[in-house]
């Protein structure tokens, strides 16, 4: 909705509004999408000023027909996409497992990255053990695809005896220093500025690990967003900034945080921090920019900004009903498509995969996450326990428990 | 007269109140079209338009700040952060600005705005759904603070607050949208359409800020407590046979420093039942103004029942929240003293 020419004294406020609400039929044939392999593949010394047009085009690698064309294809292997392939699976299963089970009353929460697979489980591959992910609630896929196990997420889901994080935190905030994911916080954005000043510590210590934080498009109004940014091209740290733009932040649609102009990955330009955009849901065309990202980064060549174009194609969380806000078939139209059946026709395309071999995989990884949930839940769910001792509940306030922690537990009686 | 819940009745509020005065303007995350997360701006911007009831970017620092520029101007804008939890990245603008505008300028610029949250545990929330941040609010001078336990008070509250002249901190203790929740969570809560205060006059009345009510009278003992707690006493009070003066302080800043001084003095004892963490909470000022107020009267020791000095927890909520089998036995400790 544009704003009004107003003769002086009849101002009007602009307020964004997106394309189409429910009832009306999805409609995204505004929405620019480049030709697979169109856009260029500037060296990762380039210098940011002459990529401007990399921040407002998508990259894209994967064609309507499968084929992987272009500057940016042909960074991975086959036996590399089979087991993206099957990480991307892995998370849809697990996703849709968890779903259940808080469905079941099993657990409080959840919260799936239905239709955004690609973006964390394509990224976490082109990381080193050492490097750090910030992530959001939504990249469980760097667990999925690092290999951490199944089971302690599941645990964690449940908060049950074997949940690392003692039953503290809601369902998906997992933490782990080995696997690179750093402590998930319910309060958005927070954890931007740190992935930069965690990369700040490594420039200092001129150590090798870089980091990647993660923000969400509706969270990229919170001033910490705008932090990360400054002190990023400030002092130049190895670190990737990735914005995730699923195009929604719960009801909110993403022209609220974007104003209807410009891109995410626009925000960069100004810091002089070189931005891409990328198809999220393209798991080649994520590889490629995440591994050019990370070299830049390794060679201490700085900050890259990149903003994912994905789509929450299930609700915010389990909490959340979106046919109350967009129309119920807008995921289904969504132009770039679904990342798992892209990757699959790709391979089926070179005869490295099959329907038959896909079906098989599915029932397969399926039955292997059913057998982790069957684990997981002899050790409890959430409100059949066992979980962690109640007087857990005051270790790590501190290091040491203050005189008057230890009097209030005591009066608990735990 | 109509059934409402909390919910219902805040969303009255402010429907009544931007009917009343065009310079009431709605906004905050999710709050336009969809009507919030909690679904208390549900049809405002269809009844009032989106130039009056709108979405925010994700930004507590924006839309606190925006509110408080627009009450510069003149409007008198009701915010919301969509939980408590989250309102920590717009304390700047609340404890450094909308606080002391009025006094900074002597007067020639104020801030007659209000901002609403969802406040306080009991819904498997975790850290950051959980917390009760109002002592960080009424720390701050220059700033209202106001915790209703019911839909009556929600909405006289709420009006009193958008006309108020200066910022209102607004919680709502949203375990007690839809009933009044005492701290039983294992069984069943009546939903506000069996309870007295659920009967809220569908126009226009305010409940004027800083004056607490009585909410059971007794003999014993003096309980303090705002929002869920005030359900919690009840029950403890019934569980035990204690015969406690209940007072609902529904304002803690202003503070009725009259109607806490006239029971205690009455009754001679005080148990203070607070849902936030203790050190330095606002049960530590209660038990002040107690003292202060009230030393000669006292029979017994004040005791406070509080959150613990943690973090809020996700599977040890019931061991964390200070429901009714902790106050009732402060209660019973506090008649043993003689
Ligand atoms: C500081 C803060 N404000 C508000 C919220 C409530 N909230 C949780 S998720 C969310 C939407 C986030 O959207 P986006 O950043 O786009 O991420 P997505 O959920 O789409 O992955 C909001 C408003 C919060 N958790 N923290
Ligand atoms: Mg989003």
């Amino acid at each position: 909705m544009s704003k009004k020419k107003s003769e002086p004294g009849s101002l009007s406020l602009y307020v964004p509004e997106p394309e189409c609400r429910p009832g009306d039929h999805p409609d995204f044939s505004e929405m620019l999408i480049p030709k697979a392999g169109e856009a260029r593949k500037p060296p990762v010394d380039v210098d940011p000023m002459d990529i401007h047009d990399l921040a407002y085009s998508v990259i894209r690698v994967l064609n309507k027909k499968g084929e992987a064309v272009g500057p940016w294809a042909g960074e991975l292997d086959d036996d590399a996409l089979l087991e993206g392939l099957r990480h991307m699976m892995t998370l849809r299963a697990f996703d849709a497992r968890m779903q259940m089970a808080q469905r079941q009353g099993k657990t409080s929460f959840y919260m799936q990255a239905l239709g955004e697979e690609a973006v964390a489980c394509a990224f976490r591959m082109a990381m080193k053990p050492g490097d750090m992910n910030f992530p959001t609630y939504r990249q469980q896929g760097l667990m999925i695809a690092g290999g951490y196990s199944i089971e302690t997420m599941m645990n964690q889901i449940y908060s049950n005896e074997l949940d690392p994080m003692k039953g503290r935190q809601l369902p998906v905030m997992y933490a782990s220093q080995e696997f690179g994911y750093f402590t998930i916080s319910g309060n958005l954005a927070t954890q931007f500025i740190q992935a930069v000043g965690w990369a700040m510590g490594s420039a200092i210590k001129g150590d090798t690990k870089i980091a990647a934080g993660w923000i969400g498009e509706g969270s990229t109004a919170e001033n910490d967003f705008h932090s990360a940014l400054v002190f990023a091209s400030t002092y130049k740290p190895p670190v990737i900034l990735n914005v995730v733009n699923n195009q929604w932040a719960i009801s909110t649609f993403q022209g609220i945080a974007r104003g209807n102009a410009a891109t995410f990955a626009s925000r960069g330009l100004g810091f002089g921090i070189p931005s891409l955009r990328v198809d999220g849901n393209d798991y080649l065309a994520v590889y490629a920019v995440a591994k050019w990202a990370c070299e830049r980064a390794r060679l201490n060549l700085g900050p890259t900004l990149i903003e994912f174009v994905t789509y929450r194609a299930g609700a915010h969380s389990t909490s959340d009903d979106p046919t109350g806000y967009r129309p119920k078939d807008e995921s289904s139209t969504w132009p770039l498509g679904d990342p798992i059946e892209r990757l699959k026709a790709h391979l089926i395309l070179k005869g490295e995969w099959s329907e038959e071999r896909h079906t098989q995989a599915k029932a397969q990884i399926e039955s292997e996450i059913l057998q982790a949930q069957k684990a997981a839940e002899k050790h409890g769910t959430l409100h059949n326990g066992p979980h962690a001792p109640a007087g857990s509940m005051f270790d790590d306030v501190y290091k040491e428990p203050p005189i008057h922690l230890i009097r209030q537990r005591q009066e608990a009686g735990l | 007269m109509a059934r409402m819940t909390m919910i219902e009745s805040i969303r009255s509020a402010m429907d009544v109140a931007m009917e009343k005065d065009p310079n009431v303007v709605v906004f905050g995350e999710d709050v336009g079209y969809f009507g919030g997360v909690f679904r208390c701006t549900q049809g405002l911007q269809k009844k009032f338009g989106s130039q009056r009831c709108f979405d925010a970017p994700i930004s507590e620092s924006g839309i606190i700040g925006a509110a408080v520029g627009m009450a510069v101007y003149g409007l008198r804008p009701c915010v919301e952060i969509q939980f408590a939890d989250y309102v920590y990245p717009g304390y700047d603008q609340l404890a450094s600005e909308a606080s002391r505008i009025r006094y900074r300028s002597a007067g020639e610029f104020t801030v007659p705005m209000t901002v609403r949250m969802p406040t306080g545990g009991g819904i498997f929330g975790g850290q950051t759904h959980s917390q009760s941040p109002e002592t960080l609010f009424a720390h701050v001078s220059g700033l209202k603070t106001v915790i209703p336990s019911n839909p009556y008070d929600a909405k006289g509250l709420l009006i009193a607050s958008i006309e108020d002249d200066d910022p209102v901190m607004f919680l709502e203790p949203k375990r007690l949208y839809n009933g009044p929740f005492d701290g039983h969570h294992d069984r069943p809560v009546t939903p506000w359409k069996n309870h007295e205060l659920g009967e809220v006059p569908e126009g226009y009345f305010t409940v004027p800020l800083g004056k607490a009510a009585t909410r059971r009278e007794g003999s014993d003992v003096t309980v303090l407590a705002y929002g869920t707690m005030v359900h919690v006493a009840l029950a403890a009070a019934e569980e035990t046979g204690v015969d406690a003066e209940i007072i609902d302080l529904r304002t803690i800043l202003p503070l009725d420093l009259e109607a806490i001084e006239a029971s205690v003095r009455k009754t001679g004892r005080c148990v203070i039942v607070v849902e936030a963490t203790k050190t330095c909470g606002f049960s530590a000022e209660l038990m002040a103004v107690v003292m202060e107020g009230c030393f000669h009267h006292l029979e017994a020791p004040v005791i406070r029942v509080t959150g613990w000095d943690t973090p809020y927890p996700h599977a040890h909520e019931w061991e964390y929240f200070p429901g009714p089998k902790r106050v009732g036995a402060a209660l019973k400790k506090v008649m043993e003293h003689t």
